[in-house]
């Protein structure tokens, strides 16, 4: 099914499967992975490193080397386009101008040669038609946009001056400067310390509402998802183990790796105890065991998620979770 | 903007005071005037490179004002600083300066003014060479580092074995063939792009042509191998033996033979740089690989190349003075450092300057643009720069 260009919904993704032929096994990284990304909305894909979040991102903007990766199967459609149909030349068209990516690591994001304001502004001359003028009177809107302080001074500004807050600024102000109609956010926050952090999620929450673009943000870090996200996917071992609005999963997480996820975050009433971590460690994607990925170190284990993969189980209003003990007991319900 | 947002973006103490902004090239500007060394050298280049003009100007043309050929048979292997004797030369024949600066040669030439004509040779020959090694050498660096992976597929083998037929046939005059192979080459090519805009493969019965045969990094790097297998100095005497002698002869050689260095430098930087983030950034906002590689890579690969490109210069110096020293370089009466040295050797007891002199200039001009180039190691390798 191909849904129409222009509809509410911009980004689907259907039982993408992105694997690696490395020496070995083949590395399932993605395994099926299903989620939709609606106009003006915040994603958010939460889970541990490794679970496929960076690769699934990066299959979106068909950014994925290929090989070693290959892309095994699934569908992606942004606004009526079937992106792995699209020629090479189309796809480069799309990104950047319509779907943009804020990448980790703003420390080594930026070409270390260039001064921002070109780097920002090339952003703006790859996909438009504009004089290096009217580029740069974009360029100091954009920076100004994302709170650069005096924008005209700090365009001649190399990387290296700039603090590592002010860098994912720019960064952003790059991803911006097109209006894309949807921002990829892998982790933007995660290298950057707390007080910054915050100020970067204010940003992107202040810029999602004035240029109404939609986010799809990546990241493990829950309290960041708590912060800014509608709707929210949980990974896990390359599939979403569950998904809901942002409430939902907070308040009522039906999969245990979600509720095992949310006990291992620090609070107020945990003070003094010792903090939940999950026993374990996250599987190998080329060692998956049978049936549930998260069987083995899930405290709700019985004898049949050993055998089979567990189907999405519905809670309404578009909550669902891949666990059958949970929603056939009733565990936790009351819990929560 | 809304206006309740607006103050939050001035939060972030600090954020306003920010040093002035140093370009990367004003503050290796700023370490190299500290490295006396390399000072020294960037001197002494630049004095060379202003008196090369200068003796371009004063020798070249139909009647130079210093006239290098001209020969004084009466005035033979006068020492340096000595006075012509007026009364046995003809008004012509008279040295311009009035004083033999650095004496004269077997044939009563000026050796100063040989010296002046034979160093724009050496400046020419330096860039010239190195220019064309730094260019063969970014080419495939940049392409068996960026392209390395993919594979030189059957098809591209067959596509460049027709181009050269068609070649072959119009060489030779044979238009009708060329012109129907040419048909079929860009026919065969138009419908392999159309496949290749709708993402299909080739047809099943033409599979075959798209096996894949070699890397192209394997390609390069193994044509760098083999290049440096031949000992490069005798290459160039059997190819200068075979060709006409003459000067651009010699740069082409050189340049020719001195590439792999470059080429394995700089592939290592664009293997290294192609990883970062930054490129992986640039790709995500959907900018063109020719950009890229360009653009974002090549700057940042590009100082260690402008460093052993400096270090080339000299080394084509050296080969281009031994080459004419052995006869093979650039052909008499034109003067370089080798011949004025090579023709000085005969008399090396009896005017000792005609061999000390150009083999004086040849060193320190050497050395200068070695000190230069290590220093400019040095300062773009921060590791390097700690030692000092």
């Amino acid at each position: 099914m191909n849904p129409e260009p222009h509809s509410d919904l911009l980004l689907s993704v259907k039982n993408l499967k992105v694997h690696f032929q490395g020496v070995g096994p083949v590395a399932k990284a993605v395994n099926g992975v299903d989620f939709k990304v609606r106009r003006r909305q915040t994603v958010c894909i939460v889970g541990e490193s490794g679970c496929g979040k960076t690769v699934t991102a990066l299959a979106i903007l068909g950014l994925l080397k290929q090989p070693p990766a290959v892309i095994a199967g699934g569908e992606i459609f942004f606004d009526g386009l079937s992106l792995f149909d699209l020629p090479a030349s189309q796809m480069r068209n799309l990104r950047g101008k319509r779907i943009a990516m804020v990448f980790q690591e703003p420390m080594t994001s930026l070409n270390p040669v260039f001064t921002i304001g070109d780097q920002v502004g090339e952003a703006v001359l790859v996909h438009e038609e504009v004089s290096d003028d009217q580029a740069r009177r974009r360029t100091i809107q954009l920076l100004y946009d994302v709170g650069i302080v005096e924008p005209e001074k700090r365009l001649n500004d190399y990387p290296h001056q700039l603090s590592g807050g002010q860098r994912q600024r720019v960064m952003i102000a790059m991803a911006l400067a097109c209006e894309p109609d949807l921002i990829i956010a892998d982790e933007p926050t995660t290298a950057l310390d707390v007080t910054v952090q915050a100020q970067i999620l204010r940003l992107l929450k202040r810029l999602k509402q004035d240029k109404e673009m939609a986010i799809q943000y990546i990241t493990h870090d829950l309290g960041v998802v708590a912060a800014i996200a509608d709707h929210v996917y949980v990974m896990y071992a390359g599939v979403v183990v569950e998904q809901g609005s942002a409430d939902a999963i907070f308040s009522k997480a039906r999969h245990p790796y979600t509720m095992a996820l949310l006990d291992s975050l620090p609070t107020k009433e945990k003070r003094g105890q010792r903090l939940y971590s999950i026993p374990g460690s996250v599987p190998h994607p080329a060692y998956r065991p049978l049936g549930c990925p998260f069987h083995p170190r899930c405290r709700y284990c019985e004898p049949s998620c050993e055998k089979a993969f567990p189907d999405f189980f519905d809670y309404g209003k578009g909550h669902e979770a891949r666990c059958p003990v949970l929603y056939k007991s009733g565990v936790g319900e009351k819990d929560r | 903007m809304s206006t309740e947002s607006k103050p939050m973006h001035f939060i972030g103490a600090g954020e306003t005071f920010m040093p002035p902004s140093y370009s990367p090239w004003a503050q290796t500007w700023h370490l190299l005037l500290k490295n006396r060394m390399a000072l020294a050298g960037l001197l002494i280049f630049l004095i060379f490179f202003i008196v090369a003009i200068i003796g371009l100007i004063v020798t070249g043309g139909v009647d130079p004002i210093l006239d290098p050929a001209r020969v004084r048979l009466q005035e033979k292997l006068r020492p340096p600083l000595s006075l012509p004797k007026t009364d046995t030369l003809r008004k012509e024949e008279l040295p311009a300066l009035g004083i033999y600066l650095l004496g004269t040669d077997d044939l009563g030439r000026d050796v100063f003014v040989r010296m002046l004509q034979g160093a724009w040779v050496s400046l020419t020959v330096g860039f010239v060479a190195v220019g064309i090694a730094v260019g063969i050498g970014i080419l495939l660096g940049g392409l068996s580092g960026y392209y390395g992976r993919l594979s030189i597929r059957l098809y591209h083998i067959l596509f460049w074995s027709l181009v050269v037929t068609v070649a072959g046939f119009t060489f030779h005059q044979r238009f009708w063939a060329a012109a129907l192979l040419l048909t079929v080459t860009i026919t065969a090519v138009a419908w392999k792009r159309r496949l290749d805009s709708r993402l299909l493969p080739l047809p099943g019965p033409l599979r075959w042509l798209a096996m894949p045969t070699l890397q192209v990094d394997t390609l390069i790097m193994r044509a760098v191998d083999i290049m440096l297998c031949f000992p490069s100095f005798f290459l160039i005497l059997t190819v200068v033996a075979l060709l006409p002698p003459s000067i651009y002869n010699i740069m082409v050689i050189i340049g020719l033979t001195s590439w792999m260095g470059t080429t394995r430098f700089v592939r290592a930087e664009f293997l290294s740089l192609r990883e970062l983030d930054f490129v992986a950034a640039a790709r995500a906002l959907g900018i063109s690989d020719a950009r890229i590689i360009f653009r974002h890579i090549m700057p940042n690969a590009i100082a260690p190349v402008l460093v052993s490109a400096t270090l080339g210069i000299a080394s084509a110096m050296l080969t281009e003075a031994g080459l004419s020293f052995l006869g093979f370089g650039v052909p008499p009466p034109h003067a370089t450092w080798g011949n004025i040295l090579s023709d000085g050797k005969a008399y090396i007891f009896d005017a000792p300057w005609l061999t000390f002199i150009p083999g004086v200039v040849i060193l320190i001009v050497v050395l200068a643009f070695n000190l230069f180039g290590e220093g400019m190691r040095d300062i773009f390798n921060p590791k390097l720069r700690e030692r000092n």
